[in-house]
């Protein structure tokens, strides 16, 4: 653990009942890094993911943020401590408004705090799109929006870090780039970044740092740009199978 | 049968309806919270009823006993979240009804040690003789009944759409751990369900017993209708409960009209097969929706 990590994971272990997923996982995040998080289906990413953000309870490690130890804290907790994630398949409030999940989002926040409305604005200035919708149920909108959604949602947290779990997934190229638009905004902005994704290429290329993860147990990590140059990545990651998506 | 015979058949349905209508919701806003089916639920309508029996009884003016009945029913209905099914909400679906069902069982006898086994009545709020209307008698009772479900159903639609604790809860029922994520105490949500499913059982119990009384064992035949109500509506729809409660109603009124007193009791069981085989996400609800 370096001491200026926001994040940091210490050898954590977790899985499902008597199933053990996770061995001995460590990655850590700096204050304003965006770090990718890549690997094959079923490697532990999302297991990953869920205990970082609470909804699993590890067995064994320590998890840090901004220094204070969170390890098997409850999610409801976790985001007013700063941590938000975006999960798999985005989990939306589906008949409920754009504008009802974005409130939602801010759950976590005092009722009066004035920076909500603020913050309501931001989002909508990053995704003018979720206006338009404003009034619509999430699950009417259009995969990218829905992403979108997600996305803005977990912002309205006003979290320090974010948890992206495959946020390209099932995406259009043009709606994929204006996803990594704005996280990129948001990282210069100084949110830290944890993203999960499969398409290796997309997001090694973004990242500043990157870690593989193989059954799991952490592989390899690296900047991005070591990542993608490495065989092992080459071979496996970003083969012919994986072709780049614009 | 002439017309105005027909209405009184209709205005019994649905001062019958309305009673299923409050239990439903309280069905409704459980299975909301939990998935789960909270078969204790006839026995809050029991308690609404004995409990605003006992208060009066111990000299407080009607409408405060009647209050009194219901907070106290509801202080039940958290209890009985916290000390009975949180411990064991891990546990599964299939534990927690068994629960109710044992919760329902406990109150039952408890109620019938503590308050005895007579049949008990309280006056009704506005004496005085029904009120005719286009033929039809309207007991005054029936009245308050309708005034009272009216006004618990748009007080809870207000909670549900207008409150940020109303969004938690329709959070909640969607999926937890989305919730969770967004910061909503998921078990307080839970608890406040049962706290307000437990008032509604009770205003019903209550507002029923100056026509047919009460007793420690009223709870089973009002729980199973509330449920059929329920079911009918679409569990998990506030509006479609409602609905489906005056829907029962009115079915079993006119069967006594066109059929015989006989069958009365068994439309609720008939419906909740029908329902169940042919079209189970109710007449409104759409289909169930995935619980996590
Ligand atoms: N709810 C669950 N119960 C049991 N095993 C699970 C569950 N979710 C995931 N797994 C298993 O854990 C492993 C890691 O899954 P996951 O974390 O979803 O991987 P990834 O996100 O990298 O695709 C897989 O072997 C998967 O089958
Ligand atoms: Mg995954």
């Amino acid at each position: 653990m370096t001491s200026d990590s926001i994040l940091a994971v210490e050898r954590l272990s977790a899985g499902y009942g008597r199933v053990a997923v996770l061995r001995d996982v460590s990655v850590d995040l700096a204050a304003g890094e965006m770090v990718a998080l890549i690997g094959a289906n079923g490697a532990g990413k999302t297991t990953l993911l869920r205990s970082l953000a609470g909804l699993l309870k590890p067995s064994g490690g320590r998890v840090w943020l901004e220094g204070a130890d969170v390890t098997g804290m409850a999610p409801e907790r976790l985001v007013r401590q700063g941590m938000a994630l975006v999960p798999e398949g985005r989990m939306l409030f589906g008949p409920m408004t754009v504008t009802e999940n974005l409130l939602l989002g801010a759950h976590s926040r005092p009722r009066r705090d004035e920076s909500v409305r603020t913050d309501m604005d931001r989002v909508s200035a990053l995704f003018p799109v979720l206006v338009e919708r404003s009034s619509q149920p999430a699950a009417t909108l259009s995969g990218g929006e829905q992403q979108m959604l997600a996305v803005g949602r977990a912002l309205m947290s006003s979290p320090r870090v974010l948890l992206l779990d495959e946020p390209s997934l099932g995406l259009a190229p043009k709606v994929i780039a204006d996803i990594f638009r704005v996280l990129k905004s948001l990282r210069s902005e100084g949110l830290s970044i944890l993203l999960v994704e499969q398409d290796a290429r997309l997001a090694l290329r973004h990242a500043d740092r990157g870690y593989v993860m193989r059954t799991g147990e952490i592989a390899l990590a690296g900047t991005g740009a070591q990542l993608l140059e490495n065989d092992d990545v080459r071979h496996i990651y970003l083969g012919a199978r994986h072709d780049s998506r614009g | 049968m002439g017309s105005a015979e027909l209405l009184q058949y209709v205005v019994a349905g649905f001062k019958s309806g309305a009673i299923y209508a409050l239990v439903a919701l309280g069905f409704t806003l459980v299975y909301g919270s939990t998935g789960i089916i909270n078969f204790a639920q006839g026995e809050f309508f029991m308690l609404g009823g004995v409990l605003s029996v006992f208060y009066y009884r111990l000299g407080l003016p009607l409408l405060l006993a009647a209050l009194a009945g219901v907070v106290t029913t509801a202080g039940v209905g958290l209890a009985f979240e916290r000390l009975a099914l949180r411990p064991r909400r891990d546990a599964g679906a299939l534990v927690l009804i068994i629960i109710t069902i044992g919760g329902s069982m406990v109150m039952k006898s408890l109620t019938r040690h503590i308050f005895g086994p007579d049949e008990a009545t309280l006056p009704e709020f506005t004496p005085g003789p029904s009120i005719a209307f286009g033929g039809v008698a309207i007991e005054r009772q029936a009245l308050w009944l309708w005034g009272l479900t009216i006004v618990a159903v748009l007080a809870l639609t207000w909670l549900y759409r207008k409150t940020r604790f109303g969004r938690a809860m329709r959070a909640c029922s969607l999926s937890h751990d989305a919730a969770r994520l967004m910061g909503i105490d998921t078990a307080r949500v839970v608890m406040v369900s049962f706290g307000l499913a437990a008032a509604l059982g009770a205003l019903a119990g209550l507002a029923v017993t100056p026509l047919t009384q009460t007793a420690w064992d009223v709870g089973a035949t009002a729980g199973m209708k509330g449920f059929a109500a329920a079911i009918l509506g679409g569990l998990g729809n506030p509006v479609a409960s409602v609905i489906g409660g005056l829907v029962l109603g009115l079915l079993e009124s006119l069967s006594v009209a066109f059929l015989s007193s006989t069958y009365k009791d068994a439309i609720a069981l008939i419906v909740l097969l029908i329902v169940l085989f042919l079209r189970p996400q109710g007449l409104i609800g759409r289909a169930r929706r995935e619980k996590v």
